[in-house]
């Protein structure tokens, strides 16, 4: 890999000026991604900074009964954590469905966020991306493509988020809290558009100090299902995180996301509005997933992904319900 | 023999167990060398055509560099051919192939340093797709090793144009590609005369000292190849691989021993791959099941580098009665790398093809699909009419469906509904040639009485060390605990690969002689040469056989595909030791698992190379693919293989185990897949397709 130098500040000050100063320094939390990516080219910082001492680790119970959860937490403690398991359980699952034991144990809650696609154009610095290198064109589109983008992409760039974690988070009104300022976890990750090599808003050297999550009850009715090509250890075709608020057989309120079908976790809004006061049955489900499928652009090899995300979108609000 | 057969038949625990568990056992790249350099590999980034210019100046100039080698510079290697002509011609026959390396003084500089070696490339159109209508298709001369191409036997046409029942598809197949745990790699280090040895990630350190030296242009006897502990190989450690001559070129040119480490990523290009196959098979039957005639035809690939013709439809000829017969291999030369050996190269993929249509003429016979295999039970081998030295096929698949449970099976597909999943059951049948190869070995008596044995065995994970040490100790009538058996050392005489399922039989048999002649001279040493005693074998058709049972759940919603349980019943002879033997069968079904349900080289034709070459996006079963599986074996005694009485283990797992997938997935869902990974999405859009019909 090319050469590069380390640190680890004490403080974010210290670790935000370190950034700076230096245009091509970048963030190093558990290594999980950024190292990979570091030994196949595809990422050549000239400084990690790591952060692992400098960003918080403990998950806290907010005022208001929810979670302010740090960016050090590891993805394992975090699943293990009580209050996660016992308020959020479809946060607890989606991490627990994310990766391996070992990787768990060393990824941290801010480093999975910014994990970066899994196509395999953008790991290979032999062919064209246009993520990787603007400009260069997009060989996904046209070429191997089956777990790729159906909601979202851009001519540009078809990828996809590989996070299971940030599926949950977007399903749950996430905050996530920078070095500059708060915003929705919904509004940190972008869509491709004409500028793919940008996978989130952040800043160079805004670094992710927190995520929150506001309390919601019914969320400890909630799931976290994940369809993959193999039993474990693999990235979701399509996963939905749901939480359900059914009485008396009518949805009061409702939460859901899908992972593996577009750029950034989505935040599946117009099913949730489809849902809210609607019938608690197989059809309306059906009906809130074609809404929400309905601007879904499958490209050459994932139409499969339509009927998929129908099917796993209204099994899960099912068992929910 | 007053206490023969004492240690064998135990479950010895593997001797270097330990060793392993605690990191002392040392793979190729682990020996330790004063001064050691590394080489990175640079591979072409086009498909096909030629290096105009190569400049490795960026190259040169990162501290700890030391060497750009590619064909500027490179000696000639008069003797090398294919893939292991390393720098001797500017043309680049496949995308992924070495033309350059970068020797530094550390693994991170050559690495880094790699990638500013700048190419420039005058490229040529290149042609990478198989088909089966492929204008450039033609006849081998013969197929691996040296069976014949096409055979025919009756007037098979006019057979299956009579026939009651037929069966006519076809069944494709894309590349495997072995992932063993320990990439490929190599330490070279040359001494002050001129002599080399090879550390070396291969299953065979006798042949490779043979080709190492050819290729090199040395007497044999100036190269040593040692390889104690091998990580995997499943035959893409069968030949040398490129890195072991690069390694030698490197350390010759910078002066210092070399080490190289093929990445993961790179094995998919140059550690050798099964090809994409695509095979028509079509059956001719009366009403009952007995076949009338059975063809198969193979199409496949090689690389224009090389010809590799995998002997696909081989099993054929031996497998099943039948009146007729013709089998074909048919093979187009493609700007690929040149494919190699992958664990039971011909009979795995062959039988995919076979066991899959012979269940879809159970289906459309409407017979069972254990019985129908009866009913086509030959009593001698039904191409040579040579006798079966043993054929247990019939126990396997009665044993393994009284311990299933298939007496109980409903035969109608698609009936069986839990919420959203569908049920079924799948079998096949599973042979694999018990082949022996001649092999030298000593045995020496030590003061303190000890035995040492030695032999150029290669221990790839198998368990062949220990299995060994259990022929050896009962042969000399002692305790295991008083043998040492060594292994992985070309310095230890002529042995063959561990290949073939052949390692036992070929290297016990040497064992056996030399440490009975130990004891029946008295002397102090014993060696041994079992070639002649292997060439004068008699003439038997000498075959493992077994039946793999597979109970699959299929998402109906979302079309994965689970696999709760997996039996294998095995005839394979005298099974050694059965700890290390069930976990080759077991580790050869599992293997069959990957191959039928996720692994695929998924080839880009505008790049003209495999693109998902990591094992993140290439998947191989994890645990939890792996539900309820067990291996089990009859008792089968065959005095007309060897001194042990065994027939090989290592691949006979694997064949097989696919086709009983696909089968079970057809029972559980009625849609027949006959293109493999049966991959979810393939699945959800087929069983859609049947839903909206």
């Amino acid at each position: 890999m090319k050469p590069f130098r380390y640190e680890r500040p004490q403080d974010a000050t210290a670790a935000a000026a370190l950034l700076e100063r230096e245009p091509e320094a970048t963030f190093l939390g558990g290594g999980t991604n950024l190292v990979d990516l570091m030994r196949l080219g595809v990422a050549q910082p000239s400084l990690l900074v790591d952060v692992t001492r400098v960003v918080d680790d403990r998950v806290e119970e907010t005022a208001d009964g929810g979670l302010r959860i740090g960016a050090g937490v590891r993805n394992s403690d975090l699943a293990a954590h009580p209050l996660v398991r016992e308020r959020y359980p479809l946060l607890s699952s989606a991490l627990l469905h994310g990766a391996s034991g070992q990787l768990r144990n060393l990824a941290t809650t801010g480093g999975n966020l910014l994990q970066r696609t899994r196509c395999v154009y953008f790991q290979d610095v032999t062919r064209p991306c246009n993520k990787r290198e603007p400009g260069s064109g997009c060989p996904a589109r046209e070429g191997e493509h089956h777990n790729l983008a159906i909601l979202g992409w851009s001519e540009q760039c078809v990828a996809t988020h590989p996070s299971d974690m940030a599926v949950a988070l977007a399903a749950l009104d996430a905050v996530v809290h920078t070095s500059r300022r708060s915003l929705p976890l919904v509004d940190l990750h972008r869509l491709p558009g004409d500028q793919p090599q940008h996978d989130t808003v952040l800043a160079h050297g805004e670094l992710i100090e927190a995520v929150e999550l506001p309390p919601l009850p019914f969320a400890r009715r909630s799931r976290y299902v994940k369809v993959r090509e193999r039993a474990s250890f693999a990235f979701a075709t399509v996963s939905v995180a749901a939480a359900l608020d059914v009485e008396d057989e009518v949805v009061r309120d409702v939460r859901l996301a899908l992972g593996g079908v577009a750029h950034k976790p989505w935040r599946a809004t117009r099913a949730e509005e489809a849902l809210r006061g609607s019938p608690a049955s197989a059809e309306a489900f059906a009906a809130a997933a074609d809404a929400e499928l309905a601007e879904a652009r499958p490209l050459r090899d994932n139409a499969y992904k339509l009927p998929l995300a129908r099917n796993v979108v209204v099994r899960t609000l099912s068992e929910l319900a | 023999m007053s206490i023969a057969a004492r240690s064998i038949g135990a479950s010895l625990n593997r001797i270097e167990g330990r060793e392993k568990v605690i990191g002392e056992a040392l793979y190729a790249y682990e020996h330790r060398q004063d001064d050691v350099a590394y080489a990175a590999i640079v591979q072409a980034t086009v498909a096909k055509g030629r290096i105009r210019s190569l400049d490795g100046s960026a190259a040169l100039a990162v501290p700890g560099v030391l060497a750009v080698l590619s064909h500027e510079d490179a000696p000639s290697l008069g003797d090398a051919e294919g893939e292991l002509a390393l720098f001797q011609s500017d043309r680049v026959a496949y995308r992924g192939q070495i033309v350059a390396a970068v020797v530094a003084d550390s693994f991170e500089s050559a690495r880094y340093a790699e990638r500013l070696v700048r190419i420039d490339y005058e490229e040529e159109p290149h042609d990478v797709e198989l088909r089966a209508d492929h204008p450039r298709l033609y006849k081998p001369d013969q197929v691996n090793p040296t069976y014949a191409t096409d055979t025919e036997q009756g007037d098979v046409d006019a057979a299956l144009a009579a026939a009651e029942v037929t069966v006519d598809t076809t069944y494709e197949t894309p590349s495997f590609h072995n992932n063993p745990m320990e990439p490929h790699a190599s330490l070279a280090v040359w001494d002050g005369d001129g002599g080399l040895t090879v550390y070396d990630s291969t299953q065979g350190s006798a042949p490779a000292r043979e080709t190492i030296a050819r290729v090199l242009g040395l007497e044999p006897e100036r190269v040593r190849v040692v390889a104690p502990h091998v990580g995997g190989g499943f035959g893409s450690k069968g030949d040398v691989r490129p890195q072991a001559i690069l390694a030698a070129l490197a350390a010759q040119a910078v002066g210092r021993p070399v080490k190289v480490a093929v990445t993961r990523q790179q094995m998919f290009d140059v550690t050798g791959y099964r090809t994409p196959i695509v095979q028509r098979v079509r059956l001719g039957a009366e009403r009952d099941g007995r076949l009338t005639a059975i063809v198969h035809d193979v199409f496949e690939q090689t690389s224009t580098l090389e010809e590799f013709a995998e002997q696909t439809a081989v099993v054929t000829r031996m497998m099943y009665a039948s009146r007729t017969r013709r089998t074909t291999h048919r093979l187009v030369a493609l700007d690929v790398p040149t494919p190699s050996w992958m664990r039971a190269p011909g009979e795995c993929p062959g039988m995919y093809a076979l066991e899959s249509a012979l269940d879809e003429l159970a289906v459309a016979s409407g017979v069972d699909p254990i019985e129908v295999r009866i009913r086509n039970e030959p009593d001698l081998d039904p191409e040579s009419g040579v006798p079966f030295s043993s054929r247990n096929l019939v126990a396997c698949l009665r044993v393994g469906a009284e311990r299933f449970g298939w007496a109980d099976r409903d035969p109608t597909p698609g009936a069986r509904r839990d919420g959203t999943w569908l049920s079924g059951t799948g079998v096949a049948s599973s042979t694999y040639p018990a082949r022996r190869r001649g092999s030298q070995a000593s045995a020496r008596r030590e003061a303190d009485g000890r035995f040492v044995v030695r032999v150029a065995a290669a221990d790839i994970g198998t368990g062949a060390r220990t299995v060994l040490t259990q022929v050896a100790a009962d042969a000399l009538e002692v305790e295991p605990e008083r043998v040492t058996v060594e292994v992985g050392d070309s310095a230890f005489g002529q042995a063959p690969v561990a290949g073939g399922s052949a390692g036992t039989a070929s290297w016990g048999t040497a064992v056996h002689r030399a440490c009975r002649q130990l004891v029946e001279s008295g002397d102090d040493e014993a060696r041994v040469d079992t070639t002649e005693e292997v060439e004068g074998q008699e003439s038997y058709s000498r075959h493992a056989f077994g039946a793999q049972f597979v109970e699959v759940r299929v998402n109906a919603e979302t079309g994965e595909v689970r696999v709760p349980r997996v039996l294998g019943v095995f005839a394979a002879g005298t099974i050694v030791n059965p700890k290390t033997a069930r976990s080759q069968f077991i580790g050869g079904m599992t293997m069959g698992l990957g191959m039928a349900l996720l692994e695929e080289g998924i080839l880009d034709p505008r790049f003209g190379d495999v693109v998902n070459h990591d094992l993140a996006t290439y998947h191989v079963p994890v645990y939890a693919d792996v539900e309820q599986i067990d291996a089990v074996w009859i008792d089968e005694e065959d005095d007309r293989l060897n001194p042990i009485g065994s027939k090989g283990i290592g691949e006979i797992g694997i064949v097989g185990t696919a086709a009983a997938v696909a089968n079970a997935v057809h029972h559980a869902t009625g849609v027949r897949f006959r293109r493999l990974p049966l991959r979810l999405d393939r699945v959800l859009t087929a069983l859609n397709g049947v839903r909206h019909r």
